[in-house]
Order: C-alpha cells, then sequence, then structure tokens
C-alpha cells in the first residue's frame, strides 16, 4: 500500500491518493506513517523536477496534493510524535516591495518535505523584520525571493542590515525568483543563487552538510 | 481602382497601415518630420527584416523615467505636474526610434474605483517602492468555466469586474443583462438602488481624474513627437493561456484546471483568442501604430515543459498571432524569463517577418540562428546587468549584441524589460553602443 501511495503521488494521480489516503486511515494505519510516505513521494517530485521531467505545473500540482493528504491525516495524529526530527532551521522571505509568493511557497513545501523546519515570512517584508526574525529563530540559512527588480535593492538592503546588527558571519543567504541570477547575488551580497526550489533544496542540504 | 481591405494580403494591409504610422499624427517641423521618418523607416525595415541605415534602438523604461530626473514612481502617481518634466528629460537624454508616453499608470482613478488587481507605492506596497505589483487571485473560479465560455460579458459585468474593482461590487448582485427585453427597466431600477448611486459617484469622479491623467499622457506624447519620435504601441494583447494564467485563475488555479478539467480550459482559450483578435484590431484601428504589445509569462521555460508548451500555449496564441497579423497588426512579443531551443523551434515556424520576439534572458545567439530566417528580433540587455554592471561592461554587451544579431538586418536594440532604478550612465551605454556599432556598411 505504501509503495502504492509513494508512485501515486509522484505521479500526481489525485483521485487515486485521495481515495488511497482515505483506505489508509480506515485501515487505522500510523498516520505520521502516511506523512512519511507522502514526502517520500514529493522528494520523487523534486528529482523529477531536478531532472527535467517536471516542470512548475506538476510542482504546484502537488503541493496542493500534498495539502490535502496533510489535511486528511490531520484530525487522526494524537499529538504525540507528531514533531518528526528535523535537520535544521530555514528562514524564507519574499522582500520589501515584492508581493510574489508563488515561488516561495514551493522553497517552503520542498524545504519541508526535504526534513527542514521552514519559517515563512510571506511578502513584502521589511529589512527591519527579516533581521528581527534572523536574531530570533537563529537559523543559519536564509533564503530570500524576489520576482521583480526591486526587489534587488532590497535583498542588498536586507543583507546589509544584517551585517550591520553582526548577523551575517555564519549566516548563508540564497536568493532565487524572476529576475535574480548570479550578478545578482553579487550585487546583494548574498552567498548563493538558486535557479528554482530544487536548488534550494540543494543549497541548504550543502550548507547543513547532509545529503 | 484601388484594392478594397477585403482582397488584401495581410502584407498589403500591413503596409496600409505602414503609411499611416509614417504619417505624424499632428503636425511637426519638417525638420522633425524627416526624422520622425528616418527613425521609422529604420524600425519598419527591421520587421521587415530588410537592412536599415543603423540597428533601430527602443527603450521600455518605466518608472526609470521617474528617477532619471530625481523622482520617485510614488511622486510621480501622486502629482501628475511631475511627469511631463520627467518624461521631457527622458526624450532628451536618451536617442532611440520610437516614443510613446511614460509608463506609468493612473494610481488615484485606481483609488477612487478600489481596483483590487494592482499594488503600488503608498498602496499596498511601501512608498519607496519602485514598481507596481500585480495581485494575482483566482478572480474566476475552478467552476465558472462553462459560465464564462457561454457569456464572457455576463461573466465580465457581473463576476470579474465587481471582483477586480471594490467600486463595482454592486454588479455582483444583478440579474443577467443578457437579455433582449426589458434593459432600460433594469437599468432604471439599477438608478434607484443606493448602492448604485455610490457606484456612478464614484465612477464620475473616477473620469474626471481619468481625464487630468490623460491629458498629461496626451501632452507627453505631443512632447515625443514634437521630437520626431513615432510612436510604437498601438495595441495590447495577452496569450490565451496568459489570460487565464495571469488574470483569470492565476498561476495556481490554472496548474490545477491543467490537470484537473483541460478540456475546459482548452475549450475556453480558443474564445479567449477569437474575442482577443476582434478587440485587438479594434484597438490598432484608432492607433497610428499598427504594433500590438504582448508580454508574455507563462509559457518561458521556468514554467512550462514544452509538451505542455505545445498543448496550452502555443496553438491558441499562433491562432491569435496570425488573426491580428491577418489585419495588418504587428504584434511584438516581449518574452519573459527565457525561451530554449525547442521553444524558439516552434515560434519560428510562422510566416516570414510578421511578429517582432523581444526576448528578456533568451540567449540571443541561440535566437538569431533559429529565429534569423523566421522573424525581427530584439533585446535582450537584461534589468540585472543595467542594475549591476559598469557602463563599459554594458557597452561591450550591446556591440556583442549588434554583432551577433544584426547581420542580414531583423534586430532591434532593445531592454530586455522595463526597468525602474539604474545609473543613468548604463542606459546612456546601450545608446552609445548602438550609435557607435549599429550602422551598417
Amino acid at each position: 500500500m505504501s509503495g502504492d501511495f509513494i508512485n501515486l503521488l509522484a505521479d500526481l494521480k489525485e483521485e487515486e491518493v485521495l481515495k488511497l489516503t482515505k483506505e489508509r486511515l480506515d485501515a487505522k494505519e500510523d498516520p505520521l506513517k502516511i506523512l512519511d510516505d507522502a514526502r517520500e513521494g514529493m522528494s520523487i517530485v523534486g528529482k523529477r523536477f531536478a531532472g527535467g521531467e517536471y516542470f512548475l505545473p506538476e510542482l504546484v500540482f502537488s503541493g496542493e496534493l500534498l495539502a490535502q493528504v496533510t489535511n486528511l491525516v490531520k484530525p487522526h495524529l494524537t499529538g504525540e510524535g507528531v514533531q518528526q526530527k528535523k535537520i535544521g532551521k530555514v528562514i524564507i522571505a519574499t522582500v520589501a516591495g515584492d508581493i510574489h509568493d508563488i515561488g516561495l511557497n514551493i522553497v517552503d513545501f520542498m524545504l519541508d518535505v526535504n526534513g527542514f523546519e521552514v519559517t515563512n515570512m510571506g511578502v513584502d517584508v521589511p529589512v527591519e523584520k527579516i533581521v528581527k526574525a534572523v536574531k530570533e529563530i537563529k537559523a543559519p540559512v536564509l533564503g530570500l525571493s524576489g520576482f521583480l527588480t526591486p526587489a534587488f535593492d532590497a535583498m542588498k538592503e536586507t543583507v546589509e542590515a544584517l551585517e550591520k546588527e553582526g548577523l551575517r558571519k555564519g549566516l548563508k543567504i540564497m536568493i532565487g525568483g524572476g529576475q535574480m541570477d548570479d550578478e545578482v547575488c553579487k550585487y546583494a551580497k548574498a552567498d548563493a543563487y538558486g535557479k528554482d526550489a530544487m536548488a534550494a533544496v540543494a543549497l541548504t542540504k550543502k550548507w547543513y552538510g547532509v545529503e | 481602382m484601388e484594392k478594397q481591405w477585403s482582397e488584401m494580403t495581410w502584407q498589403e494591409r500591413r503596409e496600409e497601415r505602414f503609411k499611416k504610422w509614417l504619417t505624424p499624427a499632428a503636425p511637426i517641423s519638417p525638420a522633425m518630420e524627416k526624422l520622425y521618418k528616418e527613425r521609422l523607416t529604420r524600425m519598419i525595415k527591421a520587421i521587415k527584416m530588410e537592412i536599415p541605415d543603423r540597428v533601430p534602438m527602443h527603450l521600455a523604461a518605466n518608472s526609470f523615467v521617474a528617477y532619471n530626473n530625481g523622482h520617485t514612481l510614488y511622486d510621480v502617481l501622486y502629482d501628475y505636474s511631475l511627469i511631463k518634466p520627467d518624461w521631457i528629460k527622458f526624450l532628451e537624454d536618451y536617442e532611440q526610434d520610437s516614443a510613446d508616453a511614460p509608463g506609468f499608470f493612473a494610481a488615484r482613478v485606481y483609488e477612487l474605483l478600489d481596483y483590487k488587481v494592482n499594488a503600488w507605492p503608498g498602496h499596498g506596497l511601501p512608498k519607496t517602492s519602485t514598481m507596481h505589483n500585480f495581485v494575482e487571485k483566482e478572480y474566476m473560479q475552478a467552476d465558472e468555466y462553462d459560465l464564462f465560455m457561454k457569456d464572457p460579458f455576463d461573466f465580465g459585468l457581473r463576476k470579474f469586474t465587481p471582483r477586480t474593482w471594490g467600486a463595482f461590487a454592486p454588479l455582483a448582485n444583478i440579474p443577467s443583462l443578457s437579455s433582449y427585453s426589458g434593459l432600460p427597466e433594469r437599468l432604471m431600477m439599477m438608478c434607484q438602488d443606493p448602492n448604485f448611486k455610490k457606484l456612478f459617484k464614484a465612477i464620475m469622479e473616477a473620469s474626471d481624474e481619468n481625464v487630468k491623467y490623460q491629458k498629461v499622457m496626451m501632452e507627453c506624447a505631443q512632447e515625443s513627437l514634437k521630437r520626431g519620435f513615432p510612436p510604437l504601441m498601438g495595441g495590447v494583447m495577452l496569450a490565451p493561456f496568459d489570460t487565464v494564467a495571469d488574470m483569470l485563475r492565476g498561476t495556481s488555479g490554472v496548474v490545477k484546471d491543467m490537470f484537473r478539467q483541460p478540456e475546459k480550459l482548452l475549450e475556453s482559450l480558443e474564445i479567449i483568442a477569437d474575442n482577443s483578435i476582434k478587440s485587438t484590431v479594434g484597438m490598432v484601428n484608432m492607433a497610428r501604430s499598427p504594433i500590438v504589445f504582448v508580454p508574455m509569462h507563462k509559457g518561458a521555460d521556468s514554467f512550462m515543459s514544452v509538451p505542455q508548451f505545445e498543448k496550452f500555449y502555443w496553438p491558441t496564441f499562433r491562432k491569435l498571432i496570425l488573426g491580428v497579423v491577418n489585419e495588418g497588426c504587428v504584434p511584438m512579443m516581449i518574452i519573459d524569463g527565457s525561451y530554449n531551443e525547442a521553444r524558439l523551434k516552434i515560434i519560428s515556424e510562422l510566416p516570414k517577418s510578421c511578429v517582432i520576439w523581444t526576448m528578456e534572458k533568451t540567449d540571443m545567439a541561440l535566437s538569431k540562428k533559429i529565429l534569423g530566417n523566421s522573424a525581427c528580433i530584439a533585446g535582450n540587455v537584461t534589468a540585472a546587468m543595467l542594475y549591476t554592471q559598469t557602463p563599459e561592461k554594458i557597452k561591450e554587451y550591446a556591440k556583442w549584441l549588434i554583432e551577433t544579431c544584426a547581420p542580414g538586418g531583423g534586430y532591434i536594440l532593445a531592454l530586455g524589460s522595463g526597468i525602474d532604478k539604474c545609473d543613468p550612465k548604463n542606459l546612456h551605454a546601450v545608446v552609445e553602443a548602438g550609435l557607435e556599432y549599429g550602422y551598417y556598411k
């Protein structure tokens, strides 16, 4: 059942995935096992995306399927052992002046299914808020997203504010989104540019030293 | 006897429109008229893939026009008196071969009518923001395709408009107006409703404001003309898939539809294509220029696979392009993001020289290789480059663009997208390269 489920999710078979989720819940299977399987299915989606077989529509739709599975499973979680062990923390945000969230949310769930604890600060996040979050959450990885050109300066200002607060050392910053590239990464004084959500996962894994 | 429009080929119709374009919309000095014609001839030759005297240049600058004169986007949106001086400075600072009016928008009008689809500095964005943002939502629900297809007017009136313009919310509560009888009575009933009285008042106020805004824009267009700049944009249209993915269903919505109800999506794309042909040609008929501006979004490499492009994006877009080309219009596409070889090959299969492809990040050498015998290409000094590079680097890149794309004709030196802020020296470097290296020997 588990193997079918994983493959059906990876193949984006919505009806079958949801039907099987309900059957597994009815059969009193461990809900955490179902969520683990969902993560495994999602990681296949991620691989297919990185391999050029899947594109943005598949990624977005897989996120939709994952949300539906999670919603079905949630009421069955007892509270014990709900928190599976996470590799580490990551903060992500779309910078000030930019309200695009599609890429941001894909990065969110892709980091999540790959074992990271993600703080998604949403869109149009002012510099001070990001600085405060880095200070309080103490995540060693920060992802800045932006779709349009005004994000170039907003990213730069964010990085500079972190420097000024003495928070830059030991913090890895990645940027991504529509107009971003390696040049903008240099301009904003970030550590890396990731061209898509799977690049964000790869960078985070690299910085955490995990495979 | 002269040939009738209905008997003309698309090339003949386009020639008719070119003739109109070559005549300035208002009388200008002989010297400027000469310059106007020189510039426009350059553009037209590039479009027709003939060899002009020099590579034409087009700088779509957007809010840069304000920053270039020490203002912000917020400043010009809320103080119209700044717009004309900013525009004149822009026209005088940068040589190019066409110029319309500034690419700002009527923020106060949007405010009066509570337009929900844009956020801009001071309205949903910090005042320091240099560009507006599009607010993407599911303005059409997943189960409304049938409604949309059966009666696009009714859908627009009672669903789309009240959802996207707050002031028009009362329209959501009226019965359909798509009936042949009883319309006067129903309109009277509407006028008696206090909610509609409020709406009519808002429309009147917004119209008065819009008149003020348009007056400034007209004056700017006059300033362009007075300096011998031909207008470029005659109309605007979107690829049918982008119409759904940007305006109606949003990216998340359209993606779900691609998996859950692809037939409905495809069927509605056909209807949108047919309707867009009519509305676009209508727009161009009223304009001086036959150029139709087509910003392209969600068919790019980073959005969909090539098979998805071939299924969802290209067929109805191709139909729309050919529909307006057949009426003598010239679609000028701006491809956001980049197109790989497979996509370029697909779009190269249009009748020769009927469109312009402006590239944002697409490899220009590859574009020339694949589209070189198909259509005029334009681009692609990117916003990232203008922001982060030195004038020397920019000039060098623009020189490379000219050397790579100009041979044989069919190239316009242009930016990859509109820009907000950059060091003005960087934009000057683009123009310098065009003037220095752009002449055909």
